[in-house]
Order: C-alpha cells, then structure tokens, then sequence
C-alpha cells in the first residue's frame, strides 16, 4: 500500500477544534453560535469524503507532524479501515448537529455552549482516533475523547447526572490506565508502535505475552465498547441529553473502543499471533454472553433509551465478536456492523429524542398509540428496528449476513447461532415498542404531532441510510469495499 | 569554560541585596529589581541551555582557582535543565501578586522579594555548584529563605516552618557529615575529583555511611515517604505563592542532590548494585505515592490535598531513581519539569480562588467553574495533567515511568503508577465536578465570584499552556537534554 | 578505618553528642529543647570535622621556615574553614528559629508541642 503527504487527515482532525474556539466566544447569539457547528460538520465530512478515492485505490494520505517520544511520532494515516469509521462519523456528526440544535431548543437545554464545544471536540478526537497511525497517537485521542464526553455525561447536572458521571470516570479512567499498560508492552516487545496489516509483533513472541497483551487490550477497549462485564457505564450514561446518546453512545465513543479492537487484533498483534496463543476465545465468549445477556436485560427495561442502550451493549460485541473469529467473512461483516449500527442506532436515539422532546415521556410503557401522533418518526423506528433484526433489505441483515457466514466459515456453529438467536431477541425487544405505537389503544394522548424538521429530517434521513445501505452495500460510499479491503490486508487473501 | 553557570547564580544573589535594600524604602521598587533579577538569571539559564546542547559541559573556576583547589561551577545537561526550571518558575512567583500569593501584601519591613531571591540563588547555586561543600552552603541558604518565607503564612506557618527547620537542619546535617566522611577519605571536596578517588574505596565502610547520610537527608529534603511528615503542614500553611515554589522546585532540588550523588560522583553501579540505595528509595517511593494519593482524597482543604498530592508526586521522582534504567529516570526527571509546572498552577489557582473568594474548602467550591472560566479553564488542565491524560505533560512522564517499570520487570511499581493515576483522578474530578456540575450553594462568595485580574490570570494561564506544550516537546526535551544524562546508567 | 576510629576516643564522644542532639530534636515536646537539641548535634558535626583536621605534632598552618613546606607537620586548614562558615550557617539557623519560637509564644502562650497542637485543634473547631 503506498502513502502519500497530505494536510487532509490533519484538517478533518482541527476542522472542529476551530469550531470549538468558535463557538467558546462569548456573547454570541445562538444561530451563530450553531452554525459554527454546522460548518465544521460539513467541512469535516467533505474532507474526510474527499479522501474515498485515492483511499479505494490503495493510496493512504499521511502526515507524520512531530516526534511526541523518541522513536514515536504524532502521525496522522487514512487506511480503509480508518475512514470506514471517520466517514460514518462525520456523516452522522452533520445529522446530529441538526437534530441537537433541535432538541437543545425544544427541551430547552442549558448550557448550550458548553454542550456544543465538548461535542465539537469528541468530534476531533474521533477523527483522530480513527486516523491514528500508531497506537501512541490513537491512545492520545482516546483518551482526549474520554474527558471531551464527561461535560456531555453529567451536562444535566442533577444528582443522577452526576453519579453517571463518576461511574462513566470510573470505568473510562480504569480502561485508560490498561490502554497505556498495554501500549507500553506493546513498545517493549516490538520496539514500535506503528500500525502494519497483520500486526507489529515479532513472530517469536511468546504465547504467554500475546495472551497478556491481549487481556490488556481487552481491559482497556473492552471499557468502551461494553463488553459484559465491563459493560455498566453505558446505561448509566444515559443521563446525557439525547443527541450525546445518539452520537457518542452510539456512534463515537462506543465505536472507538471497537475500532480500537480492530486495530489491536489486526494491526498490532496480528490474526497469526493471536490464533496460535488462543486467546481469542476467551473475548468470544465474553462477546457472546454480552450479546444474549444484553438482549435479555435490554427486553425487561422500560425506560426507551435504557432499553436502546442495552441494545447498544449487545450489538457492540456483535463487532467484536466478529473480530475475535479471525476469518475475512467475519471480519467485513463486523466493519460492515460499525457502520451500519450507528445508522441504525442513531436513528432509534434520535426517535427517542424527538419522543421525549414533544411528549416529555421516557417508558415504553407510556408510548401506548404514539404511532398516530408522530407516524414519521415511529416509522423511521420501526425500519431501524427491522433492521437490528437482521430483516432484509436494511442493512443489518447484510454486516449480519456476512457475521453469520463468516462463523460458518470457521466452523463456528455456536456463534452463528448466537448471531441467530440474539436476531429473534432484538425483534423482541424493539419491534413490541412499534406494536405498542401502532397497534395499543391510545390512551389519553393529546394532540402531540411531529417533533420540529430539525429532528424529523435527521431521524428520516439515517432511516434511508440504512435502507440505502442494505440495497445497494457495495455502493457509494463504497463501505462493501473498504471492508474487504481491511480484511483482506489483515487477514491475507481475498475477500469473502 | 564559560562562566554561564556563575552567570545564572549571580544576578540573583545580587538583586536578593538590591530588593532588600530598595524594599526598604517603596516596595514597588523592590518588585522591579526582584523581576529584573530574576530576568537576568533567566536569559543566563536560557543561553545555558543552548551553550551546553551546543558544546557540553561547561565549567567555571571560581576566582580563576582551578579544581581541585578553588571552588567550581559546572553546568551540565542535568543542572542546566534544573536550573532553568528553577529561574523560570522563580519568575512566575515573583509576577504573582503579593495580595493573592500571600493572603494580604507584605509590611515594607518584609523582605519577602529579597528572600525569593535569595531562595532561588539557593536552589541554582545547589545545581550549579561542582563542588561538595558548596553545595551544603547553597542548601542552607535556600532552607533558611524558604523557612521564613513560610511563616508569612501566618501564625500556623511558624509552627509548621520551626518543625521543618529543626528536620530541615537534620537533613542538611546529615548531608554536611556525610561530605566530612567523603573528605576525610578522599581529600577533595570537587566532585569531579572526588568521583575518580572514590573509586578504589568503594568497599570502604566510611564511604558508604556517607552515601547512606547523604541519601538519608535528601530523602528528608525531598520528603519522600515515610520522612515527609514536616510537609503537609509547612506546605499548606505557607501561602499560596510560597508554597507554588516550594512544591513546585525546592523538593525537587533534593532530588537533583541524590541524581548528581547516583550519577556524576559515584558511578551508578554503587548506588544500584553495591548498596541497595535505588532499591530502598524506589519502594519508599512507591509507598509514598499511594501514601499521598490516598490522604489527598481524604482532605477537605484545598491545598493541603495539593500538598498531599505533592507527597505522591515526589513518589514520582523517587520512583524514577529507584527504577535506576535509563527510561525511568527520564521519567523521573521529566517530572520534576512536570510537576513544577502543574503544582505551580495550582497552588497559584488556590491563591486566586481565596483572594476573589475567601474560600479555601473543596466542598465550598461549587458553581465556581461558570464564574471564573479561565481560571478554572487552568485548573483542569493541570489536573488533567495530573491525572495523566494526554497530550498534558504530565501523561509522559507517566509513560517513560511505565516503560522503565516493564524494562526493569518490576510489575509492583508498574501496578503502583496506573494505580496512583486512577487516586489521582479521584481527588481532581471530585473538584472538578464540584466546579462545573454541582449548582452552586447560593453562597455569597461564590455567586458574586468574578474572574481574577490579569496579574493573577497571566501566571496561571501560562503556566497552563506551558503544560500542554510540554506534553507535546516532550521528546524534543528528552532526547535533547535528558538522554545524555540517563545514558550514564546501565540500560 | 576502624581502628582509626578506635584509636580516636573523639570520636565517641562526636558520636554521643550527635546521639544526643537526635534525641532533644526529636524526642523532646518542647519546642526550644529541640532548639538547642539542634545546637549540639550541630556542633557534633563541627567537632568532627576539626577532629579529623588534626595531626599529632601538627603545627598551626602558617608556613614557617623551622618546619619547610611539608605538608605533613601542619594541621590541615581546610576543614577548619568549612567549619566557620558551617558555624556561620549554624547561627543564622539558630536566629531564625529563635525569631519563630518568640512568635509561637506570643501567639500560644506556650512552647510545649502538644500544647500548641491542642490550641491550634481548638482554634479550629471554634
């Protein structure tokens, strides 16, 4: 693969910390205060857009800015894998800028400044995350996306907002402190701490110290992405405003920790490695249990987001999961899941926003007939619901399709039917919401409507996405391909 | 030879008399000759720096006596980074106002600039000096300036500083017997020529009580654990602006002390294989910083958790030496710059909280982030720093710590550090979250709460981004000047 | 060495007096007992330095034509200069601590350690 300078990566990294310089001036009306927001949005996803064809075509824009510690430098690489995440996220950040100023308006939230500039940094620090070049910078940006999040965490500032915080600390923090352990070994054993396809490790590694490296990966990601048992933060984050939910508990924060497992098993230590210590089925299992417990728990919570963010939890390990098992089939459907989750999660998060805004209501138990008031948004929810299940032609069923055939491939009978059985759960649990909407007799429901266009739009549009996306996967933007791409220079071989 | 080394030190010492003097008559005068001073040592420090980089050590023969018989200053890549840290952080403490730093302006009687000075003469004149009982000299004039300036601190404070002198006084003792042992056994008081005598007595018993009397007293100078008992009190009793300096860089000296002794006088194997000198100083050190961090989060005060933390943050430094590779002690020196920074920061920050406020409680703090944002802004970049979050500073000291940790195999102090970081953000996020999550009492001091003025701002904010841009020159620091002094050790 | 130190009762009598210095500094409650603690242990370290610059037979160390220039006839200066200025140190210390001990006692009515604890507990909770 060649590499070539480029300011780009850079650019889609700062483009919102001007933003958040931006938005700190004070005495500023909020439209402008917004559309700061809303350009640095639409400028970061038109560079990180603008980077899909050479990156197709096998040429990575870098930049390597300065020498951080001896050896190590502040590097900046755009591979498939990379903007496979860069490109979902910046995408959504546009959406969901829209849908908070919304949301922020209709509640009406506090604080606003604040919320938006730690929006706009959790933003860079993806970007920045997702274009790492080397695990030193990578764990830079974590960890800058672990303390951008807490403002957004506890930005109600009640008490419960406040404990959420601390649980959120807690369990980030204590990850943080794994990450640099593991970073640290990584450089002890390498000597560097560069990402290569098919990992850095030397080959005579031994099996004790890839099986160590790999559980302190496993501590540290394993926070972010909410694999059980490290999972308890997630639903108690859900003190946050909505849209952090949607994005970052969605999209950026949760899917950090799993591209940080992609880049830890296929980048670092690499699938031979990792295969010959055996270490990967511990995470498996793990991942497994996480994926039916989290279905279980998610079917008996009645408040709505508690209820998507156990769903969240489940289908998280759905990714890792898919890594764990090491074969190219797995491997593009869990890039293609990073994806196609976060339009599919978003869209039930911004439905629950547009819900709470117009109805100030948060149990399921209390959406009886909702359905009639607010038909955009509930069906908008319901496709997406559809598709978590794995019904085609959204495109859950497609990253689903290839998971479940990859784990055929290696043989993996359980998993697939762990795959299956989850699919039926998540039907449970999300498509009963659409039948109470639809179908239970409404009860004293006043005249609610629709929630503002600048929530309805958003929510309908990532409901396309992901109808868009099931149709036609392998085209534009092309993720089909970038994730064959990944697996391929990962795994050897073609793709699937 | 160039006389850089001389140059740092003697501005100083002679504006220490200039401010006295002119203090006398207006104090504003004695400010402008104190930040002259204090300029003058700086561009000294500075172009030391760039000189030593360029050409290596320099020396300096007091007097134009050469060694081993006149008194000689030596600048090196050690003291000239020590000594650079010193003037620069010097200068930040004399910029601060006196009404925040001090809780009220000094008498004119007070020679408080006068004995900033001489403070600061004290801790260069240690990093400078080439020579053993100079530096005893230099370390009594810098504890007696740093006694009295903690009694401005008020009635407390006296208590607490004749405490710290009477043990301040052991240390230093110790330190001047322990010169004696080295001089009657070898006959030179100049390090370098006491580093080549020493050699063949290396199994000497004489010796060797003298590395464990002079360790014994920097220990207690740099209050490493379990002989830091005069700190907590003498460092939150002294006001604010003192105790900047002396958590900031006057600890930090003793642990220069002990390097220099490790590195240049004694060859290192004698400190890490002959006598279990890093070994002991590492497990008290590991110690200490869970120590600390635990009475840190168990303080109400907002800078008596400072000084507790300080006790955890030295472990740091400690740890660095007992670590003896060259990765740890990178990181154990990269922290003294660190930790100058960050704890600078915050005592001043706790300054200008209790001048606008009053207020000096955690607990009290609440609302306070909305009400002076920026210098709340550089609060929690320093805590952020403290805690270890990149790309703050204070992140890499962290990770040349943690690389030295698994270098040596030494799993305990590895789990001691991610341990201590995981403390460290329990007591700085509970601030934190009283800051800017918690509403606000309905407290008079906090809701009439105004930013500080600019003189107070300046320091503070400077000190902030200077611990940003340290995290990111990070390498250029440690390549430059912290390589060719860890590479003295055996990796 | 050791014998050397055998040999030299002086020494005993350095190592008792720094005992007993340790012990007032640290063992004592009040305070200007440790003060003068401070003193003796101080002065220990002084007499040991100009103990160890002694020669027997040495003579003052001005060069005189009786005894040539060898080195050997004449005590040794040097540790007697560290000395004065470790004499000039000691008393700038004493000084100041004896300055500190006049404020405590104006404030505290007192110089016992635990005294001035409890007074300051009090202080406190009022």
């Amino acid at each position: 693969m060649e590499t070539y300078y480029s300011l780009k990566p850079l650019l889609a990294v700062l483009v919102s910390l001007l933003a958040v310089v931006l938005i700190v001036i004070p005495n500023q009306r909020p439209n402008v205060r917004e559309s700061w927001t809303i350009m640095a949005a639409l400028a970061k996803f038109a560079i990180v857009l603008s980077m899909l064809p050479s990156v197709l075509g096998g040429n990575y824009p870098a930049i390597t800015l300065f020498s951080i510690s001896p050896g190590i430098s502040l590097a900046l690489k755009v591979d498939s894998l990379g903007i496979i995440f860069g490109l979902s996220a910046s995408l959504l950040w546009i959406l969901t800028s829209f849908f908070s100023i919304g949301y922020v308006r209709g509640v009406p939230e506090h604080k606003q400044t604040r919320y938006f500039a730690s929006f706009a940094v959790c933003l860079s620090a993806t970007m920045g995350i997702a274009f790492a070049a080397n695990l030193l910078t990578l764990v830079i940006f974590y960890e800058i996306l672990t303390i951008a999040t807490y403002p957004l965490v506890i930005h109600k500032e009640t008490p419960e907002a406040i404990f959420g915080g601390r649980k959120y600390l807690v369990y980030l923090l204590t990850g943080g402190v794994f990450l640099l352990f593991a970073l640290a070994f990584t450089y002890q054993l390498s000597g560097t701490v560069d990402f290569q396809p098919g990992g850095i490790l030397p080959a005579q590694v031994s099996p004790s110290s890839v099986i160590m490296l790999f559980i302190l990966f496993l501590m540290s990601f394993g926070v972010k992405s909410a694999v059980m048992p490290l999972h308890s933060w997630l639903p108690t984050a859900m003190v946050a405003p909505t849209p952090v939910s949607a994005l970052l508990h969605a999209v950026a924060v949760v899917k950090a920790g799993v591209f940080g497992f992609a880049r830890a098993i296929g980048f670092v230590i690499g699938p031979a490695l990792l295969h010959q210590s055996g270490a990967a089925g511990v995470l498996a299992g793990f991942t497994a249990a996480t994926i039916l417990l989290a279905s279980l728990i998610a079917i008996r919570q009645d408040n709505l987001k508690m209820r998507l963010a156990y769903s969240t939890v489940g289908h998280l390990s759905y990714i890792v999961l898919g890594m764990t098992m090491l074969s190219p089939g797995a491997w593009v459907g869990a890039l293609l899941h990073i994806v196609n989750h976060a339009v599919m999660k978003i869209t039930l998060f911004f439905c629950a926003g547009a819900i709470y805004v117009r109805t100030h209501r948060e149990k399921v138990s209390e959406l009886n007939g909702i359905g009639r008031q607010m038909p955009i948004t509930m069906a908008a929810f319901t496709l997406a619901s559809l598709g978590l299940a794995g019904v085609p032609p959204i495109n859950g069923f497609i990253s689903k399709w290839y998971l479940v055939q990859g784990s055929f491939d290696g043989g993996q009978l359980a998993i697939a039917i762990v795959f299956l059985l989850s699919g039926l759960l998540n039907a449970g649990y999300l498509l009963s919401i659409t039948i109470r909407a639809f179908f239970a007799p409404s009860e004293r429901f006043t005249k609610f409507g629709e929630a503002s266009p600048l929530m309805v739009v958003p929510l309908a549009l990532t409901a396309l996405f992901s109808l868009l996306l099931g149709l036609f996967p392998e085209r534009f933007p092309y993720f089909y391909q970038l994730a064959s791409q990944v697996a391929a220079s990962v795994l050897g071989g073609g793709g699937p | 030879m160039s006389s850089l080394s001389i140059l740092t030190l003697a501005p100083l010492l002679l504006f220490a008399f200039i401010t006295t003097l002119v203090g006398i008559w207006r104090l504003k005068w004695a400010y402008a000759a104190a930040v002259i001073g204090m300029l003058l040592s700086l561009i000294a420090a500075g172009a030391g720096v760039f000189r030593v980089l360029a050409e290596g050590k320099l020396r300096h023969f007091l007097g134009g006596w050469p060694p081993p018989f006149g008194i000689e200053y030596v600048l090196d890549h050690l003291s000239a980074f020590m000594a650079l840290i010193i003037v620069f952080i010097g200068l930040i403490a004399v910029v601060y106002p006196p009404e925040a730093g001090l809780y009220q302006p000094p008498r004119k009687g007070i020679p408080m600039y006068g004995l900033l000075l001489l403070l600061f003469a004290g801790l260069v004149g240690v990093v400078v000096t080439g020579d053993l009982f100079n530096l005893f000299v230099f370390l009594e004039i810098y504890s007696l300036a740093s006694y009295a300036l903690i009694t401005l601190g008020g009635d407390r404070a006296v208590v607490a500083s004749f405490r710290y002198l009477i043990l301040g006084t052991i240390a230093g003792s110790f330190y001047l017997l322990g010169v004696g042992f080295i001089y009657f056994s070898t006959g030179t008081l100049n390090m370098a020529d006491a580093a080549q005598r020493l050699v063949p007595l290396y199994s000497s018993p004489v010796v060797m009580a003298a590395v464990a009397l002079i360790v014994i007293g920097m220990c207690i100078k740099m209050a490493l654990f379990p002989l830091h008992v005069w700190l907590p009190d003498a460092h939150s009793y002294a006001s604010p602006m003192v105790a900047a300096v002396l958590a900031g860089i006057q600890i930090e000296v003793a642990a220069y002390v002990v390097v220099r002794f490790m590195l240049t006088i004694f060859q290192p194997h004698y400190f890490i294989d002959v006598l279990p000198v890093t070994t002991v100083i590492g497990w008290m050190a590991a110690v200490g910083i869970i120590f600390g961090s635990v009475m840190a989060i168990a303080q109400r005060d907002f800078k008596r958790m400072l000084a507790y933390s300080t006790v955890a943050q030295v472990g740091y430094i400690g740890l660095g030496i007992g670590l003896a590779n060259p990765l740890g002690l990178i990181g154990g020196l990269l922290h003294i710059l660190n930790h100058a920074f960050m704890k600078s920061c915050l005592f001043l920050v706790a300054g200008g909280i209790r001048y606008k406020t009053g207020l000096h409680e955690i607990p009290k703090f609440a609302g306070l982030g909305r009400k002076m944002p920026l210098m709340m802004a550089a609060f929690t970049v320093a805590a952020l720093s403290m805690v270890g979050i990149p790309p703050t500073a204070g992140f890499f000291s962290k990770w040349y710590l943690v690389l030295g940790s698994i270098d040596a195999g030494n799993w305990v102090f590895l789990a001691v550090i991610l341990a201590s970081s995981l403390l460290t953000a329990v007591y700085f996020f509970r601030m934190v979250e009283k800051l800017y999550a918690v509403p606000s009492s309905g407290d008079a001091a906090v809701e009439q709460a105004t930013e500080p003025s600019a003189g107070i701002l300046v320091p503070i904010l400077v000190l902030a981004v200077g611990i940003i841009i340290l995290g990111l020159i990070n390498a250029l620091i440690v390549t430059q000047l912290l390589m060719p002094v860890a590479a003295l050790l055996p990796s | 060495m050791a014998e050397m130190f055998l040999a030299r009762y002086v020494y005993l009598m350095v190592i008792v007096l720094l005992a007993i210095g340790l012990w007032g500094m640290l063992g004592k409650r009040n305070l200007l007992k440790k003060l003068i603690g401070m003193n003796i242990f101080q002065t220990a370290i002084f007499l040991f330095f100009i103990e160890g610059a002694t020669k027997l037979g040495g003579s003052v160390p001005v060069i005189s034509p009786e005894l040539g220039m060898e080195a050997a006839r004449y005590v040794n200066p040097l540790p007697h200069v560290l000395i004065l200025t470790g004499i000039v140190v000691s008393i700038s210390l004493t000084g100041v601590a004896l300055a500190f001990l006049i404020v405590i006692y104006r404030k505290y009515k007192t110089l016992d350690d635990r005294a001035i604890m409890l007074k300051m507990k009090e202080e406190t909770s009022e």
